[in-house]
């Protein structure tokens, strides 16, 4: 039988309107570096150079951090609640206007398939800004007391596989609450924060009460330890967040971390497989699997295991890798020279260990970052691949015989962000529901994100939550906590 | 002659039974009136090591109770305590050196603070849970649910009331506790517990322990099964260096004004969101 192939559908860049070189975002305005230090950043797919980017030391962070007090104190915190949420909506119109650059811009900066970041990441941020922007004057009903009160500097740092998501989910309800940041995009991906610092301008932001510092992990561990910074806000990894609490132990700070996972994507026998199936592989493979909440570790009851794996070999092998910007695309470039080595490096360890590698045929570009989407089964728990965050398209596959047995599987792990259940009992899917400790639990779907759905882990997943009327809460003073 | 008085021996409390300190240790407690009292056991590492697992082993039973009888238990834990007033009164003249009046004003916050708690067990979820409204035809929901073991540094003074108010939320969330009494003021702490043991209460869900806050607070530190920490009962320096090491397992660590408040429950639980589609 023949197939027909897919045409290419290329996305243009032309409407990324990329500059050459971008300043730090300070005060309102873009400045450069104190010490007039850059770096670069580049496509991931192409390795081609995008743009050159101010690098922020001490010296900036201090700048920028001053530039966000003297706006809480002399204009955020006085402004009207309403008029600041109009800011809000303001700023999610014109994300939701100019949604196709910032998509372009993306996937250019990021690797990710043009299909995800114009349907899921920018249309998510803007809808981010929209859902915050609403709770602005409605701060007393948020269940943190009549009287709630912003922090004051929120210190941010965002990682880089979901740049501007990121960016959403720490700005939105910072600014929501009534405080003022300092962000900090990641090395590997600013552009589109630096585009949102044209938003904030376009939208009449009063100065200094977003800032926008780029640079590398000095740059984030100086915003952590300014003596000015009342919350820090972060995500990425476990072991950086386990830094940034030990840095704040002896300060008032307080701190969201949203950290790193292995979430068990749980099958059962009773699961409509087909539909099992495709939520593994978005499950995995949505975004290279630069995913925190992605579903690494597939347990399959072991009566349908052979007709699972199968099925999610046949469902593989359709799988297009390549140019990100290409519309039919389903994986795209892994986001750097780095991050390909520790997929490398973890992936290794499962064929060392003795886990099968299984990857379908596919030919990967000569140029760029790339790996293939890999399975591994006869996975067991001890094995790396079963333990540690990959951070990349590569699944470990167990299997288990009880409901029970699949459980506490499922919870044998340091980390607990999230978590899968296919079946179709309900009282089966509740049961399991209960028994996972993980903060987000997908029954019969994956990898849903929703600005009114709170999002956080569990154990060292991390503390507190973003999103909701929950993550709304981090932003704001308690009157029951106290210091001494 | 007049009769010679019995007094009491005080042991630590760990799963349900009152043992001595594994090390064979006790200090000497005197009253506000400098005259010898007890010589309480001084728990070791071993000993909070044990109390762990003790909590750890009572977890899933105290947490997949139902609320409704959570709160039974924490009410009946007032009851008990009402009954033995007299006795709490004694312990904190003596060793507060308050007056009698003010004893029994603590005493009664104390009894009353367990029925405010108590009253919370099954309102947790409606109050502070939510049914989200996501942009999809999902069913999104979100509820809080126990954190796991929490270590509790009780406050110095007021002797039982400081005891009440930072376990009973730790108990009203479905957490397991291990309770490190006052190195001072230890011994309302361990009475309470005589009113644990007589209250319902599963074995190893509270667990006490007397001796010397500078020695247990390193190993409640760098204990990996220990979720969360209220540190009312530890200075600025020793909270700082709890914080420092148990970022190792980002332990969740707090200090709370000296008020009754629901966040003193819901700061040692996690929020769980729940996805289902919706359809035919």
């Amino acid at each position: 039988m023949s197939s027909f192939e897919y045409a290419s559908a290329p996305e243009s860049k032309a409407i990324a309107n990329i500059a050459s070189s971008y300043g730090l975002f300070i005060g309102g305005k873009f400045v450069e570096p104190k010490k007039g230090k850059s770096f670069n950043t580049i496509n991931p797919a192409t390795e081609e150079l995008l743009s050159k980017v101010g690098y922020a030391d001490k010296l900036d962070i201090d700048a920028a951090v001053k530039s966000a007090r003297s706006a809480f104190t002399k204009v955020w915190s006085k402004l009207p609640a309403k008029e600041r949420g109009k800011y809000l909506y303001r700023i999610a119109r014109i994300l939701q206007e100019r949604a196709r650059e910032f998509a372009v811009v993306e996937t250019l900066d990021n690797g990710k398939p043009i299909r995800e970041s114009r349907d899921t990441d920018i249309p998510l941020a803007a809808a981010h800004f929209f859902y915050h922007a609403g709770w602005a004057d409605k701060l007393e009903y948020a269940g943190v007391g009549n009287k709630p009160k912003p922090l004051g500097v929120v210190g941010q740092i965002i990682p880089w596989n979901f740049p501007l998501l990121m960016l959403a989910w720490k700005i939105a309800p910072a600014l929501a609450a009534g405080n003022t940041v300092v962000l900090k995009p990641a090395e590997t991906t600013p552009l589109t924060a630096l585009l949102f610092a044209q938003v904030c301008q376009q939208a009449g932001l009063p100065d200094g009460v977003v800032n926008i510092v780029t640079g590398d992990g000095i740059t984030g561990a100086a915003l952590v330890n300014h003596p000015d910074i009342n919350k820090i806000a972060f995500t990425g990894s476990t072991e950086v967040g386990k830094a940034i609490a030990r840095s704040i132990s002896a300060t008032k700070k307080s701190a969201t971390l949203e950290l790193g996972g292995k979430a068990a994507n749980i099958v059962f026998e009773d699961a409509a497989i087909d539909e099992a199936i495709e939520g593994i592989v978005n499950g995995i493979f949505f975004n290279q699997g630069h995913v925190c909440c992605a579903g690494s570790r597939l347990l399959i009851q072991e009566n349908v295991s052979d007709e699972v794996i199968e099925k999610l070999k046949k469902r593989m092998s359709l799988i297009r890798v390549g140019d990100p910007m290409d519309k039919n695309t389903d994986l795209g470039a892994i986001n750097s020279k780095e991050q390909l080595k520790r997929i490398h490096e973890i992936s290794n360890t499962g064929d060392a260990e003795g886990a099968n590698r299984w990857s379908p045929e596919c030919k990967l570009p000569a140029k760029g970052y790339w790996y293939p989407p890999t399975i591994f089964t006869g996975v067991s728990q001890s094995h790396r691949i079963a333990r540690d965050e990959i951070f990349g398209p590569v699944l470990s596959v167990l299997t288990f015989r009880t409901p029970a047995e699949g459980i506490e599987k499922a919870n044998n792990s340091m980390y607990g962000l999230s978590a899968g259940i296919w079946s179709d009992k309900g009282a089966k899917i509740l049961w399991a529901a209960k028994q996972l400790k993980a903060g987000v639990i997908w029954a019969n779907t994956f990898n849903k994100f929703d600005p009114a759905s709170p999002f956080g882990g569990y154990k060292e997943s991390g503390w507190g939550r973003e999103g909701g009327r929950h993550g709304l809460a981090g932003y704001l003073a308690s009157d029951a906590k106290a210091s001494k | 002659m007049s009769r010679l008085d019995i007094n009491k021996t005080y042991k630590l409390f760990i799963a349900g039974a009152f043992p001595r300190s594994e090390s064979g240790r006790v200090y000497e407690i005197k009253g506000a009136n400098k005259k010898f009292i007890a010589n309480p056991a001084m728990a070791s590492r071993k000993d909070l090591r044990d109390s762990v697992v003790a909590a750890k082993a009572a977890q899933s039973g105290w947490a997949n109770a139902t609320a409704f009888n959570r709160g039974q238990i924490l009410y009946r834990i007032a009851e008990i305590m009402q009954g033995r007033s007299e006795q709490f009164v004694d312990e904190i003249c003596a060793l507060e050196g308050v007056s009698n009046k003010a004893a029994k004003i603590q005493v009664a916050e104390a009894i009353d603070t367990w029925v405010w708690y108590s009253g919370w067990c099954d309102k947790l979820s409606s109050v502070t849970g939510s049914l989200n409204q996501v942009s999809g035809p999902f069913y999104n929901f979100t509820t809080p649910e126990p954190l796991g073991v929490v270590a509790i540094f009780a406050e110095s003074k007021p002797s039982l009331l400081g005891v009440v108010r930072t376990l009973a939320p730790v108990l009203a969330g479905g957490n397991t506790a291990v309770l490190i009494a006052s190195e001072s003021y230890p011994l309302p702490a361990i009475t309470l517990s005589e009113a644990l043991a007589t209250s319902d209460i599963p074995g190893g869900v509270v667990n006490i322990l007397t001796g010397k806050t500078a020695e247990l607070a390193p190993w409640v530190a760098s204990h990996m099964e220990i979720d969360g920490v209220d540190v009312a009962g530890l200075s600025k320096k020793q909270e700082e260096e709890l914080k420092l090491v148990g970022a190792d397992n980002l332990k969740r660590v707090f200090r709370f004004a000296p008020t009754n408040n629901p966040e003193r429950i819901l700061s040692f639980m996690e929020q769980k969101t729940v996805w289902h589609p919706i359809g035919l």
